[in-house]
């Protein structure tokens, strides 16, 4: 609750205009290019070009009024529950693929597959499929070509041990920070980061793997649309999170934050977490089981 | 910015365009918000004319069929998208921070941003209007196969869903932060104004089902471009998986459309009765059960596309539930109108007005409820009948309600009154005149989205035309008036309305525009 009137309020910002347009023209370039107008590309490019210009204005101009003392604890509380309630929307746009997954595995497939009563489906477009998952090559699997699934043990065991070691890392930094413990926080920071950039390295080792040795791509039935738009994101996610991570480390560097002022470090670290519990349910839904 | 002074009392802000494009001031931006929902309504409204003519007559005359679906799809995402949204936002920007006794909104940058976003995804979404392919066609609800039938306005249109979803749920995440954050001392969660309460379950709603339909668009994108099968049986996805992921979406997004009325009625009905709400808290519960029961009744939008008998019946009995805490809400209004010294300015028109017609699509929502019954009844005109009264002479009507209600207090003068009462008497025989006699054609089997019909149904579409540009030319009043209290008028007072309760009363009119830097004192 407001105590003295202190809120800060800033007088006006450039900021949200040139996001609005920097994104709009991000997605009229992109829209272009879908439907096969070749200069799309150069559009949707300076649409990213101002993104990115963007991102860097927006933020240093919080950061600079983070350092210079403007925010009380009330702003604080208000970026804490953007941040939340932020998350809460992720959360529920990886809600939707992981329904999508359920309801295919639960419902179509076995309704392809014949079952339910007075469905003709099977009949006439899959006369021979039994349902399986993974799609097998008697029925919708066929679609794209034959191909292999994706296997749990190889590298996505191995990266779920790195993203959850990055977990443990992350919380060490947290607590060397609030100890004032500056080495043991870069330290723990960079240590995060390096883990954040070896998953991404061995995702794209892996989806190198499903496209020239599985021949698994997003036209292989419902089971690749449903792996590569689910890694996909998350693999975008983790990028996000690990650009996040490396800006956090610099302001680490320059020595940013103390250990009661340091919501920005707090937000990524759960921004963190939440990509972090997203692929425990990939793994063990998309991979796994 | 880097020299940026904390005092805000006695700042510059940028004069000219360069002002409402950078400002990050709420009562600026909620302004914003209203003045580009007013102007999309009039772009909807025309749409509806171009049905509306079509359909003055059986056969064919004035438009080619796809223009008619596109008019019908681009009339229902303007209408929703554009109008009925913003203009709530644009409400809840002005009045929740002072309605608080808060400085501002919590995430004021964040707060023109989403602003922003409205007009840039809109003309997007327009500029498909003159696209190869035409606009898109296949019903706002974007059924695949059929929408995928889209020409190059598809990505466009996906994009632009995109966006203002963005900008959705940026606002709401805007508002939650400021209500659960910003009050004054003493204003406590069960002493807030009910327009705030309903604004924050609304709010809640928006966070929660705005990324779904992001889900469910990206998935219809990548089928179209990348090969994906998520909605193609062929390669084990389904296309009716899309309906439920677009109605988990789409269910409590009509409650994001009404639960804001049920605020606004709410502050009206008691200033004009005289009276305290009755039931303040059972009004409380009453919102929040149904926003819960808003996720758990998706599937009554798609009875007839074949599902599992325990769905049905399900869905039917959760959507029947419903009317409970609604019932609750009707009786409450009624309650505190009963032996109340009431007076009826045009706020409290357009209330009652409210209360009547949204009762009667309320009961026409629980006829479309019964399964068996919702056989007859799927895609007809009843079902364009239902959710136009719940959205026209509801939300619609209680957006006005709020104008006429809060325009002295933005503006400084009183609108003319006798004006404003013509304007609502006018509104609710046209909008009679228009929505009823569907109820009829529906019925009796017209379908839906359809540019002809059958000779038995003349008569009704002929009125149904009549009264839809009736409805339309009364709207005019509608802008005139809004001009003619802006430019000046009899003076308001701070309280404006004799019997009226709340902080928004204390504050001048218009309000200073920074309404309180210091915190009121909350009895």
């Amino acid at each position: 609750m407001s105590d003295s009137g202190s809120y800060y309020v800033p007088h006006s910002s450039k900021w949200p205009i040139i996001a609005t347009i920097a994104v709009c023209t991000a997605l009229v370039g992109g829209s272009s290019l879908l439907n096969g107008n070749p200069s799309g590309k150069y559009v949707l490019f300076v649409g990213l070009a101002l993104i990115v210009y963007m991102m860097v204005g927006w933020f240093s101009t919080v950061i600079a009024e983070s350092e210079e003392g403007l925010y009380d604890a009330q702003v604080d509380t208000s970026f804490r529950m953007g941040m939340i309630w932020f998350i809460f929307s992720e959360v529920m746009f990886f809600a939707a693929f992981f329904g999508a997954l359920f309801y295919v595995r639960t419902y179509s497939l076995p309704w392809l597959g014949g079952e339910g009563s007075g469905l003709a489906t099977n009949t006439f477009l899959w006369p021979n499929y039994e349902a399986v998952w993974p799609l097998d090559a008697n029925g919708p699997g066929r679609i794209g070509g034959e191909f292999q699934v994706m296997g749990a043990w190889g590298l996505p065991a191995l990266n779920t041990a790195i993203l959850l070691t990055s977990g443990v890392t992350l919380t060490w930094a947290h607590h060397a920070l609030k100890d004032m413990k500056r080495y043991q926080l870069i330290i723990g920071l960079g240590l995060t980061v390096a883990l954040g950039v070896i998953f991404m390295y061995f995702q794209a080792l892996e989806y190198g793997h499903a496209f020239n040795d599985l021949n698994l791509n997003m036209g292989s039935g419902i089971y690749g649309s449903t792996f590569f738009m689910l890694t996909g994101f998350h693999g975008f996610h983790v990028t996000i999170g690990t650009i996040m991570l490396i800006v956090i480390l610099a302001r680490c560097i320059y020595g940013h934050f103390n250990p009661k002022n340091h919501f920005a470090f707090e937000a990524v670290a759960w921004y963190w977490h939440f990509v972090d519990v997203v692929w425990l349910g990939l793994f063990v839904f998309v991979y796994w089981i | 910015m880097s020299t940026v002074v904390k005092d805000t009392h006695h700042d510059e802000h940028p004069s000219g365009i360069m002002r409402w494009l950078t400002t990050t001031n709420h009562k600026d931006i909620g302004s914003l918000y209203l003045w580009f929902s007013l102007i999309m309504f009039f772009i909807g409204g025309l749409m509806a004319l171009v049905i509306r003519s079509e359909l003055f007559q059986p056969g064919l005359q004035f438009v080619d069929p796809q223009f008619f679906n596109s008019m019908t799809t681009m009339h229902a995402l303007v209408m929703i998208f554009g109008v009925v949204m913003p203009a709530f936002t644009g409400l809840a920007n002005w009045m929740i921070p002072i309605m608080i006794g808060g400085p501002d909104m919590a995430l004021p940058r964040m707060n023109n941003y989403s602003f922003w976003i409205m007009p840039f995804a809109f003309s997007m979404l327009l500029s498909t209007l003159f696209m190869d392919g035409g606009a898109p066609a296949g019903g706002w609800t974007l059924y695949p196969p059929l929408s995928l039938q889209t020409g190059d306005a598809f990505p466009f249109l996906i994009f632009a869903i995109h966006f203002m979803g963005l900008s959705s749920i940026m606002g709401a995440i805007n508002i939650v932060a400021t209500i659960l954050n910003m009050r004054a001392p003493g204003m406590t969660l069960m002493k807030m104004p009910l327009f705030v309460w309903t604004w924050l379950i609304t709010a809640f709603l928006l966070i929660a089902v705005m990324p779904v339909l992001a889900g469910g668009v990206t998935m219809l994108l990548t089928d179209k471009f990348f090969g994906t099968s998520f909605f193609n049986a062929a390669g084990g996805g389904d296309p009716v998986m899309f309906q439920h992921i677009f109605w988990f979406f789409g269910h409590p997004e009509v409650y994001i459309l009404i639960l804001p009325s049920f605020g606004v009625v709410s502050a009206i009905i008691p200033t004009f009765a005289r009276k305290p709400l009755f039931g303040y808290s059972s009004m409380v519960y009453a919102t929040a059960s149904i926003a819960f029961l808003s996720f758990i009744v998706w599937a009554h939008h798609m009875f007839t596309v074949g599902m599992p008998l325990a769905g049905e019946v399900f869905f039917m009995l959760a959507t029947m539930l419903i009317a409970v805490p609604t019932g609750v809400k009707v009786f409450n209004w009624v309650t505190t109108m009963w032996r109340g010294a009431m007076t009826f300015e045009t706020p409290m028109l357009f209330a009652i007005g409210f209360i009547v017609m949204f009762t009667i699509g309320g009961f026409s929502g629980l006829m479309l409820a019964i399964t068996p019954a919702d056989f007859q009844y799927h895609d007809t005109y009843f079902v364009v009948a239902h959710f136009h009264y719940v959205l026209v002479p509801g939300s619609v009507f209680a957006i006005m309600a709020a104008v006429y209600f809060w325009l002295p207090k933005w503006t400084g003068n009183m609108y003319p009154e006798t004006l404003g009462k013509v304007h609502f008497w006018l509104s609710t025989f046209f909008v009679n005149l228009t929505f009823f006699p569907m109820h009829f054609v529906g019925l009796a089997g017209m379908p839906r989205r359809i540019p002809d019909y059958s000779l038995q149904f003349a008569d009704y579409n002929m009125i149904a035309s009549i009264g839809a540009f009736g409805f339309g030319f009364a709207q005019l009043i509608f802008v005139y008036l809004i001009f003619k209290t802006i430019r000046g008028g009899e003076k308001a007072t701070d309280e404006v309305w004799e019997g009226a309760e709340g902080l928004e009363w204390t504050l001048s009119s218009p309000p200073p525009y920074h309404s309180f830097n210091t915190p009121p004192v909350i009895k």
